[in-house]
């Protein structure tokens, strides 16, 4: 790691000046991204900004079934607090089939948001990349390009982003609470997230020294009985191939409502609106749930190695519609025993989530 | 105590704060109940301070980019990873490794348990395996193997000694029910 200077701030609006005056400096909150980067030269901060003392940690319940999630709010205190496994258990499975422990326990909430994508060329400094540095090309187009984006790609950029929770977030319509020099803002989520288009090296709209201070999700009571549905090579620890993140409202076998977002095969979190549109009013049936997939994936550009996450991602949304329908050919609880019981949550088998129909 | 170097670098104006750094600054932390000091860069990761300066190699350097867990200490008793941890940032939490876990020379349970299950072979990755073991048990979600399985998966073994790791968890685990029924919850 090149050599960093260091402050530790007690308060937001220092926490902002002191960044905003430093163009050479960031804030550090868990650290699991930005050390990393730092280490290998892909961030080349001269000065980082320590804000873990921010009061910026509280997870509150908002009137009418919304939450408040402080930015600090570490991942796994995010997934264990009783209002989001209540009102939203696909946010507390989305952050509990991310990462491990540990990086859970060290990686904040408003971090998730900022972290990097994980495209082995982009973390390779001596290799062209976009993202990193503009305009010198990008080396995933033709090259090893197996974990990659099929949607929202660019000639600039494929890479996949890598969030879970954020998947959730997307499908739940949540507003990013920043502070920065020029004030307060909201940023609807899905204008936070930005495809890569022909300036893949920005990724959100923040201004330096704009801090993101809080995460809400408003009321969605369909979003009780939500699944997060992550497919992957590995069981546990691992980045998404792809994912999907559901809720659902049904009426008499029809589709009232729905919420459907999707991970690991697209540059952002992506809201899939194409295939929420299909759903909406037409009966919950399996061949509903696969024109849904169909009309969602009819853009996707596959670039080699990665052409299987078409399909992959379409039954990764037919499944997940299965999942949350109660579809008891199903017995899948992917989602279940992430947490023991204690009265509510993943694990209580409070609704049709995990497939035992009950 | 601050020393020249930090006081030469401590630079304030109204709405910025104090910086340190980049040379080295005296660190102070406090590391299985004892408090030292140390000259370091700010850029130093908690794993190499405990590993170069305190001497206090148990926690071990894998992969250096937290994928692999052999560093897991805890910070404020959870269980995180010293690679990824800058040790300036540690200055007023309480760091354990596994070098504090033992009372003397008496084993830790969870130490006793990885000898009598077998549960290492080379032990590069064990005191990062054991300091998360000790934590995921307090943590509450040891009800079954799979989930033996899922909270411990960030703690990476090479020669594959899983099979043994969970004994010793799940030993460790009914032990203390048994002593504690009550808690067993």
């Amino acid at each position: 790691m090149r050599p960093v200077s260091y402050s530790r701030v007690a308060d937001v609006a220092t926490a902002i000046g002191t960044v905003a005056a430093d163009p050479g400096s960031a804030f550090l909150a868990g650290g699991t991204t930005e050390v990393d980067l730092q280490r290998i030269h892909v961030s080349r901060s001269r000065r980082l900004v320590d804000i873990n003392d921010l009061p910026l940690r509280q997870i509150e319940e908002l009137p009418g079934g919304g939450v408040r999630i402080g930015a600090l709010a570490r991942m796994s205190d995010v997934a264990q607090a009783l209002p989001i496994r209540r009102r939203f258990p696909m946010i507390s499975q989305a952050l509990l089939l991310g990462a491990s422990p540990q990086l859970r326990n060290m990686a904040s909430i408003g971090g998730n948001l900022m972290q990097r994508v994980r495209c082995g060329y982009f973390r390779d400094v001596v290799a062209p990349c976009n993202k990193r540095e503009p305009r010198t090309g990008c080396s995933a187009l033709h090259g090893v390009n197996r974990g990659h984006a099929v949607l929202g790609t660019s000639e600039h950029c494929i890479a996949t982003h890598p969030s879970d929770v954020g998947v959730a977030f997307m499908a739940l319509d949540a507003v990013v609470l920043t502070q920065g020099p020029g004030g307060q803002r909201q940023i609807a989520i899905d204008d936070f997230y930005l495809v890569p288009g022909d300036r893949p090296d920005r990724e959100h709209p923040l201004a330096h020294g704009e801090l993101v201070v809080a995460i809400e999700v408003p009321p969605t009571p369909m979003a009780s009985t939500s699944l997060y549905l992550k497919v992957r090579d590995r069981e546990s620890y691992e980045f998404a191939l792809a994912s999907a993140a559901v809720a659902i409202s049904l009426h008499d076998g029809t589709i009232d409502d729905v919420r459907l977002a999707l991970g690991g095969i697209a540059t952002k979190p992506w809201r899939a609106r194409r295939a929420e549109s299909v759903l909406t009013g037409a009966p919950a049936t399996p061949e509903t749930f696969t024109s849904a997939a169909e009309a969602e994936l009819a853009d996707a550009i596959g670039h080699g190695m990665n052409d299987f996450k078409i399909e992959l991602a379409r039954r990764t949304v037919v499944r997940a519609l299965r999942m949350v329908t109660g579809d008891p050919q199903l017995h899948d609880g992917m989602a279940e025993g992430l947490l023991s019981e204690d009265g509510s949550g993943p694990a209580d088998g409070s609704g049709p989530a995990d497939g035992s129909g009950s | 105590m601050k020393s020249y170097v930090e006081a030469a670098s401590a630079v304030q104006t109204a709405d910025t704060a104090v910086v340190r750094g980049p040379n080295s600054v005296v660190v102070r932390l406090s590391v299985n109940g004892t408090v030292r000091n140390m000259l370091i860069e700010p850029r130093v990761s908690l794993l190499d301070a405990l590993r170069d300066r305190l001497d206090l190699t148990g926690a071990k350097k894998g992969c250096n980019q937290g994928a692999c867990g052999a560093c897991t200490v805890w910070v404020d008793k959870r269980r995180v990873l010293a690679c990824l941890t800058l040790a300036i940032t540690c200055e007023t939490r309480e760091v354990t490794t596994i070098e504090g876990l033992s009372d003397g020379v008496d084993l830790h349970p969870m130490q006793q348990a990885f000898v009598t299950q077998d549960a290492f072979q080379c032990g590069y990755c064990t005191p990062g395996q054991i300091m998360s073991a000790v934590a995921f048990l307090a943590e509450g979600h040891a009800a079954d193997d799979a989930q033996i399985r899922e909270w411990m998966s960030g703690n990476i073994c090479r020669c594959a000694a899983y099979p043994n790791i969970r004994a010793a968890i799940r030993q460790v685990r009914d032990d203390a029910a048994t002593e504690n029924p009550d808690a067993a919850g």
